[in-house]
């Protein structure tokens, strides 16, 4: 098992940097030039002076390699200067943004918090629903809730969040007027009402996320179940009469819960893509709202380095995947 | 006994009957599945309403009367008019348009894509190895964000050089193209890599056939319905990222009108006219909708182990 995580994470590394890379590569292509927004009243050798100021004067591999430093060593160096009041990275230069002229990172770690929570939360309540779901309409295949449950699920998984966001906006607070439209993140939880306001915001974009997320996983669940519960090993268990809640929630859906898990493990990166829309829907102002605020005021700094957190994301995640279905899966283990 | 009697009797009214089109099979089949039959219905009548309507519905969509400005619905505006008098209704036509244009075209590029890199690493062993790391890397890299940079990036140029729409629609149709051929290739790939062995790949290479023409005459056919199920579901998923990017501002241009741009354009408004913003997100929903119930109505269809039964 530990070769196996070993050998996942060697693989994982050259991944990183050819994204990295790829990413870098996109934005240096770009025919744009982030001195064009300076007025032409600015007189030439002024101009060449903020491109070197901002570095733009180095060849590009130069640039690529000092960003990779400031990610991978300065970032991480001052991080570790916050958290134990040490000063390792106290004069080394960090990933600035155009716009603030702040460190990228703090901006980042501002608006973390909003983020995972209103995803988080989407994507816990969405799995928590979607296994049940899974699990009942595979074992009562072609019954209503089946049928049901598969049309609720096709409806959620092609209906973009955008339009579901704006319906329940139209609904609940337009017309009855129950939740608020917007996130309030300078809301402060210290009390009973103010916890019921926080409840009550974020009740609309954790649907929206829950509803996208449980269709997704409960047609995985499902498909998982019906696999499983086909086995020689149901029947063999029945025959020893065994009562069917032990068959079907110990036996068959532990099996079942293997290319679920990974699947819930490797959807996890693509919420936060999915995040960008319900963020701009609700106006909740965490990563994916940074991200498209970067884009439009072309701060390339922001964007390279946000692309390449969810990048370092997809890629993590997909390593959690690969090393769980080893744990619950032995046979993976061998080959 | 009886059995035995009654398979040769079922083989004898196989034998008798007059031979059928694959293709009469498939439609057979896919009859069969209620939720793709109304889809096909469903998508057939929204292409019609975008493609014919506005033959009949001459309302120019781009026409501004500000004096007919924020109309409820009535006879002479089906679906009212919008902030500067703009017949919505007409709008919605070509909105629809272009929506559908992009979803097809990003599909067929992607689906190219993946077919050719799938059946390249597939079939010839010495590529495989690269062009999978390639899929997967595309697959590692996080599409959204990167979209969204391409569009940023690659807007002004591209409409500077081609007119604002005809490169719009370009930078999209690649760029969502470009990022989504990821699954046709690992699918295709599988298939190729199963149907390589088999004996009547072998009978033609003993012939002497070369490569392309073996992959174009026997592999190709074979791998045909994934690719189909595969292009379904690939103008479902290119319609969203088109509407998602509108919605996001970073699509086309506000006087050109799509979906998911009348989308974007009507939830400043949506506390005053929340209809505005039904209307064409009820229309997205509806054809990605119906594109997936099509696509799994193909996908039981073209599956000859259920065909059968």
């Amino acid at each position: 098992m530990f070769t196996y995580t070993l050998r996942r994470l060697l693989t994982a590394i050259p991944t990183v940097l050819i994204i990295s890379l790829v990413i870098f590569m996109l934005l240096e292509l770009a025919p744009g030039d982030p001195m064009s927004d300076v007025p032409l009243t600015v007189p030439p050798e002024v101009k060449a002076k903020m491109r070197e100021a901002l570095g733009l004067d180095q060849p590009g591999y130069v640039r690529y390699l000092l960003w990779l430093k400031q990610f991978f060593w300065v970032e991480p160096l001052h991080l570790i200067d916050h958290y134990f009041g040490t000063a390792y990275g106290a004069d080394m230069q960090r990933v600035l943004s155009w716009q603030t002229r702040s460190p990228v990172t703090e901006l980042i770690v501002q608006r973390m918090p909003q983020t995972l929570w209103v995803v988080g939360m989407g994507y816990l309540v969405g799995v928590s629903l979607a296994v049940p779901i899974g699990v009942l309409s595979a074992y009562k295949q072609y019954s209503w809730f089946d049928q049901v449950g598969t049309f609720i699920s096709m409806v959620g998984f092609s209906v973009p969040t955008f339009f579901t966001g704006v319906l329940l906006i139209v609904i609940f607070s337009v017309h009855l007027n129950w939740f608020p439209s917007i996130y309030d993140t300078t809301l402060v939880v210290n009390s009973w009402p103010t916890f019921v306001e926080q409840v009550k915001q974020m009740v609309m974009p954790v649907a929206v996320l829950a509803l996208f997320n449980a269709a997704q996983v409960s047609r995985y669940m499902r498909a998982s179940m019906l696999d499983n519960l086909g086995q020689d090993y149901v029947r063999t268990a029945r025959a020893k009469g065994m009562r069917e809640k032990t068959v079907v929630l110990i036996h068959v859906l532990r099996n079942s819960m293997i290319p679920v898990v990974t699947v819930i493990a490797l959807g996890v990166p693509s919420i936060f893509a999915g995040a960008i829309i319900t963020e701009q829907v609700f106006k909740v102002n965490g990563l994916g709202q940074l991200l498209i605020n970067a884009i439009q005021v072309n701060d390339l700094p922001m964007v390279q380095t946000l692309t390449f957190i969810f990048a370092v994301l997809i890629v993590a995640f997909n390593l959690i995947a690969d090393v769980l279905y080893g744990i619950l899966d032995p046979r993976i283990r061998y080959d | 006994m009886t059995e035995a009697t009654a398979s040769t009797q079922m083989a004898v009214d196989q034998a008798e009957r007059p031979p059928r089109n694959q293709w009469l099979d498939v439609w057979d089949q896919f009859k069969t599945h209620k939720g793709a039959l109304i889809g096909a219905a469903v998508f057939i009548s929204i292409l019609l309403f975008v493609l014919v309507g506005p033959y009949l519905w001459s309302t120019d969509p781009g026409y501004a009367n500000l004096r007919m400005r924020n109309q409820a619905p009535s006879l002479q505006f089906p679906f009212g008019t919008d902030e500067l008098g703009r017949d919505l209704f007409a709008r919605m036509m070509a909105g629809g348009r272009v929506s559908i244009a992009v979803g097809l075209t990003a599909m067929s590029i992607a689906v190219l894509l993946g077919t050719l890199i799938g059946v390249t690493a597939g079939f010839f062993r010495r590529m495989d190895g690269i062009l999978m790391r390639l899929t997967d890397l595309f697959l590692a890299l996080p599409l959204l964000p990167l979209l969204l940079v391409m569009v940023m990036l690659f807007r002004e140029p591209l409409s500077a050089n081609m007119g604002p729409e005809a490169g719009i629609f370009l930078l999209m149709v690649i760029s969502i193209g470009a990022t989504s051929w990821m699954q046709t290739a690992r699918i295709v790939r599988g298939e190729v890599l199963a149907l390589k062995e088999r004996e009547f790949v072998l009978a033609a290479r003993s012939i002497g056939a070369p490569p392309v023409r073996m992959i174009l005459r026997h592999i190709l056919p074979n791998t045909l319905s994934p690719i189909m199920v595969a292009a379904a579901l690939g103008i479902a998923g290119a319609i969203i990222v088109e509407s998602a990017l509108s919605f996001l501002g970073l699509g086309f241009p506000p006087d050109f009108p799509t979906w998911g741009r009348l989308l974007f354009d009507a939830v400043d408004q949506l506390q005053l006219y929340p209809n505005r913003v039904m209307l064409p997100g009820i229309a997205i929903s509806l054809t990605v909708l119906s594109v997936n119930y099509i696509g799994d109505g193909l996908r039981d269809a073209l599956d000859p182990r259920i065909r059968g039964r």
